[in-house]
């Protein structure tokens, strides 16, 4: 009973999307103010019966009823309750659900939090946000139902794959879709603005936190994968630039640069084109994202069931959403001309740089990702395009953007000059090149020691721009706006990203060997003995088990665990490395194939800094929701008597 | 409307033109690197372990070489279909035991039938990775010279031998 | 293999190298080949980093290879024979490449040459966007101050 009411939730959620995307359009055409008002009660209606929905199907995996094919495929009585739960979005259909819920959610804090919009581009994006939604309401209903019975009921799920059952893996889904399906709002707002005629700062002053919302989630779900990844896979990676992270990778790569581009917006009235144009930018690839992760057009880590079907109607709808808006772009793209000329040495002229440069960068991992597609629809080859090319194209692309952000922000608006930075960017120079020698002295390496010093710049000009706001005094710093402490934590995360970044790669340590119980193996200072071997069954898998004491000059500093699991029903091996996490050396070890008389293969490493990777990101990503607290964003719904109260005297 | 305008309309359309041709295709098929060059030289036990095999073994008869395991599901649905061609006079059957025991590969003949005249034992993939074989089953017709002149991914149904097997194998007689 | 592993393991602590892991000059050498080698059967990885049988397999016969006396343009030349560049995790650079190598680096220049002549633009385009009166007036309040 309770999956056939989500079912019939979700049919009505598809017809109130159909008029909430019809109606509201037209009665700002005709400014009507009843009509577009009915825009508003319909986005709340329509969250409300697809929050009703996915709370079905979620009670449904709780209750473990295997009548429903999902649950049957997905879920197991035996699964912990937070796996049934997470397990809810560990599939196609019900992802999907949830990519749907957000949307619905997203859209309806529009008449919530929008109440002193202009009535007639509130409207118009409510209903771009519903016919959207319409779109993916109808691909559920027509190509993923999640509600499909089954019978005859099976007595058991088929659900308990061991890799999904993971806090990291299940949560990154939720975070990275809160990215993903955020940035559907700048979208709705970019196209409700073309068919207005209007793309001015009160736009961008309302949309700029939902950017920020969305481009912090995002960078918190990246994050999460990426640190999966490194635990679960067991060789040490953090980014294998598989296709379907480098699909996540993009949206936030155009985010970023929508955050940028809608900050000038809505204070300096210029980069208007460039705003509009990233956010249908980075909608678009979100929903390329999907398209690509559910398709099976590109080989890829992600498996999600494959069908051409579902490979069809999403291409569609991704066809039609930005195709329309690209459209309306082209028609419209004579109105959003910036008035006045670029100064190049002015923070304008650095952020445009910014832009550009990030855009480049989007461009190049689009065109690795793409390439092996691209190039087999033109003559048949056969090329893939791996690692190695990336980290020879993207990273100097980052390396120009961060030596731009390093002074880039020091630069006043419209007009400055070079001369009067000369001190901050002596200094910034001076950190380079201490940082350079000492890194090419004691790291013997040249390029990892220009990575770090790159990093040092940035972090010396991110100090030097707060301090030169400040002007060096506590009580300036005491009256900087929360956006200062924003650009100074995201900022200073990119510097700290880098430098790890930097030392895993260039001066992690590894060696591989056939260890028999008591042989070592030597990284460095670090001996790594293998103390205890032994074999055994639990519950659905056989396991060989390694414990391997690690100790540093002699003194012990750990014991890594490292298994090596066979799961028979699956036919499918897995290995759990063994890791010890810690603010410097992460010292990790996995074990291999192998018996007694021979030895058993044990892999080790030293990973230097490794989770300030991830520490770098999370900072990045609590800055964007500090950004959130300044002042000057007054959300409508505190100043009742709202004559453009959006408009607050700015930096 | 203006050229400027335009271009990123322009350019997504040619994108979804590349996305909806990758649909049409299977990013995972490789296509043989192989085809009219020589079998690659191998020095390798036969399954019974009696015999060192070589590529003398395809010279002056068409022969029809295909990988196989007894942990391979989708081999065994390919069987009959061998099986039905074990009595072909012109057709020189060879199967490569790909990463299997001598045990688990007799059990599994016995179960599902011999159809080969000869198997070469690579439990290493030393032929394997020369012949640049991704999964099994994988099928080579090879002509009486001994170059390879088609790859066939996957398992060969009744259409298959129909349609481009046999009159392959016929012409090459 | 096993034997190699072995070999390798004790040559390491013979031959402790000044670089980073003890490792023989060989084993190292089938280290860096096999980073640039895809295992085919898996996606994205490696045959360094894989799992999977048939990547050990084509480890091993890298490792087999290089022991008697193969360049490590060979070996790995050997391997791309029979899978095409497809097995290459960095593609190479050849006629149908061209673009994916070299569209970056015109596009950063591309960039900087577009950055440059924005700033020589001294076209007023008039603008078509509307504004309130309010608008305008906190407009110029705003294009005034300085940060």
């Amino acid at each position: 009973m309770t999956a056939e009411l989500g079912h019939i939730a979700l049919i009505l959620a598809f017809c109130v999307a159909l008029l909430q995307a019809i109606i509201p359009m037209v009665g700002a055409q005709r400014n009507d103010a009843r009509m577009m008002e009915f825009g508003d009660r319909a986005a709340l209606g329509q969250f409300l019966l697809v929050a009703f929905s996915f709370a079905a199907l979620t009670s449904v995996f709780l209750a473990s009823d295997f009548s429903v094919k999902l649950a049957a495929l997905h879920s197991h009585s035996d699964k912990p309750l937070l796996y049934k739960i997470t397990g809810v979005w560990g599939n196609h259909e019900g992802s999907i659900l949830l990519w749907v819920l957000m949307m619905a959610g997203y859209g309806a804090f529009v008449p919530i939090l929008g109440k002193t919009l202009p009535p007639s581009l509130k409207a118009r994006a409510i209903a771009v946000q519903a016919l959207v939604g319409a779109g993916f309401l109808a691909f559920i209903l027509f190509t993923s139902n999640p509600f499909e019975r089954l019978n005859p009921v099976p007595i058991n799920g088929n659900g308990l794959n061991p890799i999904l059952q993971d806090p990291g893996l299940a949560f990154h889904p939720p975070f990275l879709y809160l990215g993903y399906v955020g940035f559907s709002l700048p979208f709705s707002f970019a196209v409700a603005a073309l068919i207005e005629g209007r793309v001015d700062a009160v736009w961008a002053k309302w949309l700029r936190p939902w950017v920020l919302i969305a481009w912090s989630f995002l960078t918190i779900g990246i994050a999460l994968g990426s640190f999966w990844a490194y635990y679960e896979l067991g060789w040490g990676g953090w980014w294998m630039w598989d296709p379907v992270e480098n699909v996540s990778f993009m949206p936030w790569l155009a985010g970023t640069a929508l955050l940028h581009s809608i900050l000038v917006l809505g204070t300096r009235h210029s980069l208007a084109n460039w705003t509009v144009l990233l956010a249908i930018t980075t909608f678009a690839l979100s929903l390329i994202g999907t398209f690509v992760v559910r398709s099976g057009v590109l080989v890829s880590v992600h498996a999600f069931a494959v069908d051409p079907e579902r490979g069809v109607f999403l291409l569609a709808l991704l066809a039609l959403a930005t195709g329309g808006a690209l459209t309306l772009y082209a028609l419209r793209a004579n109105t959003l001309r910036d008035p006045a000329p670029l100064n190049l040495t002015s923070r304008d002229g650095a952020l445009v740089m910014n832009n550009l440069l990030l855009i480049a960068a989007l461009a190049t991992v689009f065109l690795g990702t793409f390439y092996p597609l691209f190039i087999d629809a033109v003559n048949g080859s056969k090329i893939s395009v791996g690692a190695p090319y990336f980290d020879l194209t993207f990273a100097p692309i980052m390396c120009l953007l961060i030596l731009f952000m390093g002074i880039g922000p020091m630069f006043k608006w419209r007009q400055d000059s070079l001369r009067r930075l000369r001190r901050p960017i002596l200094i910034c120079a001076a950190g380079f090149v201490i940082i350079f020698a000492a890194a090419v002295l004691f790291g013997k390496s040249v390029l990892g020691a220009a990575a770090l010093a790159l990093a040092a710049w940035l972090a010396i000009g991110t100090v030097l721009a707060v301090g030169r706001k400040a002007k060096w005094s506590r009580a300036g710093l005491k009256a900087q706006p929360a956006s200062t402490w924003g650009f100074a934590g995201a900022h200073m995360g990119i510097a700290i990203f880098t430098a790890a970044v930097t030392a895993m790669s260039v001066w992690a340590q590894t060696d591989i060997g056939t260890l028999k119980r008591g042989d070592s193996l030597v990284l460095g200072k670090h001996s790594y003995t293998l103390v205890e071997i032994g074999a055994g069954q639990r519950d659905n898998y056989d396991f060989l088990a390694g414990e391997i004491a690690v100790t540093k000059a002699g003194k012990p500093v750990t014991t890594l665990s490292t298994e090596r699991r066979f799961y028979p029903v699956r036919n499918q091996i897995t290995t759990e490395a063994g890791l010890h996490l810690s603010f410097g050396q992460t010292l990790f070890a996995s074990i291999g194939e192998g018996n007694p008389e021979d030895g058993f293969i044990v892999q080790v490493y030293k990973h230097p800094f490794v989770v300030w990777i991830w520490l770098g990101a999370l900072l990045m990503a609590l800055s964007g929701f500090v950004s959130l607290a300044d002042r000057r964003l007054r959300l409508p719904g505190r100043r009742k008597q709202a004559v453009s109260a959006d408009m607050v005297a700015a930096e | 409307m203006t050229l400027r305008g335009l271009i990123p309309l322009i350019a997504f359309v040619m994108l979804i033109g590349a996305l909806a041709f990758g649909l049409t295709r299977d990013p995972r098929i490789l296509p043989s690197e192989l085809i009219e060059k020589p079998f690659p030289e191998f020095a390798l036990q036969n399954l019974d372990g009696d015999r060192t095999l070589t590529p003398s073994i395809l010279d002056g008869q068409v022969s029809l070489v295909n990988v196989f395991g007894s942990w391979c599901v989708a081999c065994t649905v390919e069987h009959p279909q061998l099986m039905a061609l074990r009595d072909a006079p012109d057709l020189n059957l060879v199967g490569i035991d790909w990463r299997d025991t001598r045990d688990a590969a007799n059990r599994w003949l016995v179960k599902h039938g011999n159809p080969y005249d000869t198997i070469i034992f690579d439990p290493n993939s030393k032929l394997i990775v020369p012949l640049g074989v991704t999964g099994a089953p994988e099928t080579f017709i090879v002509d009486k010279a001994g170059q390879i002149r088609y790859k066939h991914v996957g398992i060969i149904t009744r259409k298959d031998w129909q349609n481009t097997l046999r009159p392959l194998v016929e012409s090459l007689q | 293999m096993r034997w190699l592993l072995m070999i390798s393991l004790v040559l390491g602590f013979c031959f402790a190298a000044p670089t980073y892991a003890q490792t023989s000059p060989d084993e190292q050498r089938a280290r860096d080949i096999g980073a640039q080698l895809r295992c085919v059967v898996c996606q994205n990885q490696s045959i360094e980093e894989s799992d999977a049988q048939l990547a050990q397999d084509m480890r091993r016969l890298v490792r087999e290879q290089l022991a008697t006396g193969a360049t490590n343009e060979e070996v790995i030349s050997h391997i791309r024979d029979s899978y095409g560049d497809y097995v290459l995790l960095k593609p190479p650079v050849q006629s149908n490449t061209y673009v994916l190598w070299f569209f970056p680096l015109v596009l950063v220049a591309a960039s900087f040459i577009w950055w440059g002549l924005a700033a020589r633009r001294r076209e007023v385009v008039a603008s078509d966007t509307v504004l309130s009166d309010n608008d305008k007036a906190l407009l110029e309040t705003l294009m005034d101050e300085t940060p």
